[in-house]
């Protein structure tokens, strides 16, 4: 009788993998920057070319970079969250204006609405690349410290927001 | 009208499959032979409900009716027509309806090809299939209903994902859920067996010719697939040990080791247990890759869009389904004699060393397919497992199974001798280590691994030689040679045909991956470069226009040693609806060699990434598994399981007499 009873729980434990494999997201891929230094960049600014803005003019705040693009569909979706949260003052918003044209890019602000505190300008994408991006928009958390905290692919929403993003600020700002 | 037509016959089809488990299983456990005899029309009936439900949604798609929301998502007014037929399965909702139809094809056909069964396991057989089609069904109508409307209608479709509008994708998912849903069958018969108590050799006598024949139809929908992705990705591989690959290959393995299985429960009786066993699994392994292509549990290229509720059910079914038989399995299978005994040094021992080998193939399979998704849900992190792991794990499992497919079909049943077994495979064993030793030789380069190879093949088909000359020469009757070439059962043709496409297989494997040569190159108009002895001249890129893509269209001129080999046109296509950009290889194919040319990307204004490929042997991959599906065609159709069959029954009438 034994070895049946090996060859049910066999059974039994596939069907409890494959019920839990169908709440995770195959497509969701960590990355592998959480915990590291933000990687170092120094480019110019969309509104002002003459101007430039690296990284460690944060440090020793808690900030948001969230990669955009005016080609990007889904940026549109996220656009509303964005102006939403950068209304409440918690956290400041920079912009990382990825593969695009200077033209495009400011007059999708002017038309959408800029929550953003300042806007860089990447056109040929090779900050995107130190920073793995891979779906526009990706938003990252990034601390006191410099280091990068949280990374969300894909658009903001609010209950990321509110579940993720609002608490890990607070929780960085105390520290 | 044409949809709801269909919906509604899809509706009575499931009355029909309820009706028909119902009759049959409870009809024999009951001895009603009113009900039993009742179960085979049943299932006649259900067949031609399904059919219709099949047949509306394909006119939806012929007619271009885009108010339903599967047509207006799957199919496009410009899309060709043979195209648009395709389309009835190119999505999730049909290809569960072509699955649901492929399940009540065989249905029908065992109705017509079981008249010399005992009614009592027919209707057993029908009830456990319509149990099946039931589960289906009501997964189609809840989760997957291919004919919703849509309001308002859009004024044209999404069109077929471009992916799948190919020759090869057209077959490919029919003959893999004719082999998938062929499996069925086994099961079927393994579980009425079991549950009538009867595990004796007539349940694998009249399960092994349906076995054999999904198992062709499985052979070829994995070549089919194969091929599709080598010339429609644009990589120029033949296997990418892709999670939904290995969801079609368990089943094959699983299968191919029930077929050897079958083949010692009928003939001596052994294995008996172990044979329902595999029965039960390979079908098991056949919902796991449905559950595994549609629930989106895996990352892969077959990747549809994918909705938690459908993976919930499919899991809740494979639950049931194997969950329910694998409980019957384990209150019955004590119960089950051993059979007759046999030597360490035996047929039943190889093929019961083979029966391990691919189980083994199987679960290591298994375990590399599911792995990343355990680390996942233990969160141990983010891994896929690639091909490293499976080459590893296969090779060191195929030799021996590949040394015993010369050995197995010439040892005695019960008790064998190696001198003997030695001197009459003196000469098949000197031509393959000397086809091991020299060939490479004649490619132009010596390596281990191609010698083993090449060893391997040349062994499987000269033992196969020695095998057929045995079997002429002991043959009873005849006189002259053709008379005993004739008196050959057909099965063992079969079983001689289908290990010979093996070491056909093995031949095009082992030399792809020796000798070929792959070069990603930028050329300017004009260049050139080598692979494999053959030029290769870029000669520009135009654009041509297709009926609803757009493409840009290369050409490249192959010369030999100067002389003009042939003129290679490679695309690279923009689909309009999708926008989808599209590669697609030119191959100039050829018994030893394939040329296959594919564009890249566009590097500066004139010059182009183009990758040229020289495939040796190549074709001998799907040659190998044509033939190896021919030789399972070949033994599928014996008549001595039909003639026996009968036998049998006369035997059942007689008992049920004295009784």
């Amino acid at each position: 009788m034994n070895r049946y009873a090996i060859l049910i729980a066999v059974f039994v434990a596939l069907l409890a993998l494959l019920a839990v494999g169908l709440k995770l997201d195959p497509r969701e891929v960590p990355s592998p920057l959480i915990g590291k230094p933000a990687p170092s960049f120094e480019l110019p600014e969309l509104h002002e070319a003459a101007k430039t803005f690296r990284e460690k003019d944060m440090i020793g705040k808690v900030w948001l970079l969230n990669v955009w693009a005016s080609w990007c569909v889904s940026c549109r979706e996220e656009h509303p969250v964005l102006l939403d949260l950068a209304a409440s003052g918690a956290v400041p918003i920079y912009g990382l204006n990825y593969k695009d044209t200077r033209e495009d890019g400011l007059a999708w602000l002017k038309g959408m609405g800029d929550p953003y505190k300042l806007s860089i300008f990447d056109a040929d994408g090779k900050v995107g690349i130190d920073y793995g991006v891979y779906g526009v928009p990706e938003t990252y958390v990034i601390d006191k410290a410099g280091i990068i905290r949280y990374k969300c692919i894909g658009p903001l929403t609010p209950r990321i927001v509110k579940e993720k993003v609002l608490p890990l600020v607070q929780e960085l700002e105390r520290a | 009208m044409i949809p709801e037509l269909g919906q509604l016959a899809l509706a009575l089809a499931l009355c029909l499959a309820l009706a028909q488990s119902v009759l049959g299983l409870l009809g024999a456990a009951r001895g009603e032979t009113v009900w039993m005899a009742a179960t085979r029309h049943v299932a006649r009936g259900q067949f031609v409900f399904v059919a219709i439900a099949f047949l509306c949604l394909a006119y939806s798609f012929i007619a271009n009716d885009f108010t339903v929301a599967y047509v207006a998502s799957n199919s496009n007014s410009a899309l060709p027509l043979h195209y648009r037929i395709a389309g009835v399965w190119g999505g999730h909702e049909g290809s569960m309806l072509l699955w649901i139809l492929m399940l009540s094809v065989w249905t029908f056909a065992v109705t017509l090809f079981s008249r010399h069964l005992p009614l009592e396991m027919v209707a057993r057989v029908l009830g456990v299939m319509g149990l099946v089609s039931v589960g289906f069904i009501l997964f189609i109508l809840f989760t997957s209903n291919p004919f919703l409307r849509l309001f308002p209608a859009p004024p044209d479709g999404r069109d077929l994902n471009p992916l799948l509008q190919d020759p090869g994708m057209v077959a490919h998912p029919p003959m893999l859920y004719m082999g998938y849903v062929g499996f069925s069958i086994a099961f079927s018969f393994a579980v009425a067996a079991l549950l009538s108590g009867r595990l004796d050799a007539a349940w694998a006598r009249w399960s092994r010719p349906w076995t054999t024949a999904a198992w062709c139809f499985l052979t070829i929908g994995i070549a089919l697939g194969s091929g599709w992705a080598y010339y429609e990705l644009g990589w120029g591989g033949w296997w990418f040990w892709d999670p939904v690959e290995n969801a079609s290959f368990m089943p094959w393995l699983t299968g191919t080791a029930l077929i050897h299985s079958l083949a010692v429960t009928e003939k001596r009786g052994a294995f008996r247990s172990w044979t329902v066993l595999l029965a039960i699994v390979a079908f098991a392994l056949s919902l796991l890759g449905t559950f595994l292509v549609r629930s989106g549990v895996l990352t892969s290229v077959h990747a549809f869009a994918t909705d938690p509720t459908r993976g919930i059910f499919i899991l809740a079914l494979l639950a049931i389904v194997i969950g329910g038989s694998l409980l019957v399995y384990v209150l019955r299978a004590p119960k089950i004699g051993l059979g007759g005994g046999f030597e360490p040094l035996s047929r039943e021992s190889m093929l019961l060393a083979n029966n391990v080998i691919f189980a083994s193939a199987a679960g290591s399979v298994l375990l590399g397919t599911l792995y990343p998704l355990a680390l996942d849900a233990t969160g141990l992190g983010k891994i896929s497992v690639g091909p490293p792991y499976f080459e590893t794990v296969f090779v060191p499992l195929m030799a021996p199974a590949l040394f015993l497919m010369g050995v197995g079909p010439l040892a005695r049943w019960k008790k064998a001798s190696l001198p003997d077994l030695a001197s009459r495979l003196r000469w098949a064993l000197a031509t393959s280590v000397l086809a091991g030793l020299v060939l490479p030789f004649a490619m132009g380069r010596w390596g281990a691994m191609v010698a083993l190879g090449l060893l391997l093949a040349a062994w499987v088909a000269a033992s196969g030689f020695v095998q057929l000359y045995e079997k002429v020469r002991n043959a009873s009757s005849g006189a002259n040679s053709w008379a005993r070439l004739q008196s050959v059962p057909r099965a063992t043709y079969g079983m001689l045909v289908a290990h010979f496409g093996v070491a056909v297989f093995v031949v095009g494997v082992t030399l792809v991956k020796g000798y070929e040569t792959e070069k990603d190159v930028r050329m300017e108009r004009g260049d050139t470069v080598e692979a494999g002895g053959y030029t290769f001249r870029f000669d520009g890129v135009t654009a041509v226009q297709g009926p609803n893509y757009a493409a840009q269209r290369g050409q490249i001129v192959v010369t030999r040693d100067g002389r003009p080999v042939t003129t290679l046109n490679p695309e690279k296509r923009v689909y309009r609806v999708q926008s989808m950009p599209m590669t697609e290889a030119a191959i100039s194919p050829g018994l030893t060699r394939d040329l296959y040319v594919s564009l890249g990307e566009p590097v500066g204004a004139t010059a182009w990434i183009v990758r040229v490929y020289h495939k040796p042997f190549v074709d001998w991959i799907w040659g190998g598994c044509l033939i190896m599906a021919l030789g399972g065609a070949l033994a599928a159709s014996d008549r001595r399981y039909r003639l026996a069959a009968r036998r049998l029954r006369e035997q059942y009438a007689a008992v049920a007499e004295m009784t």
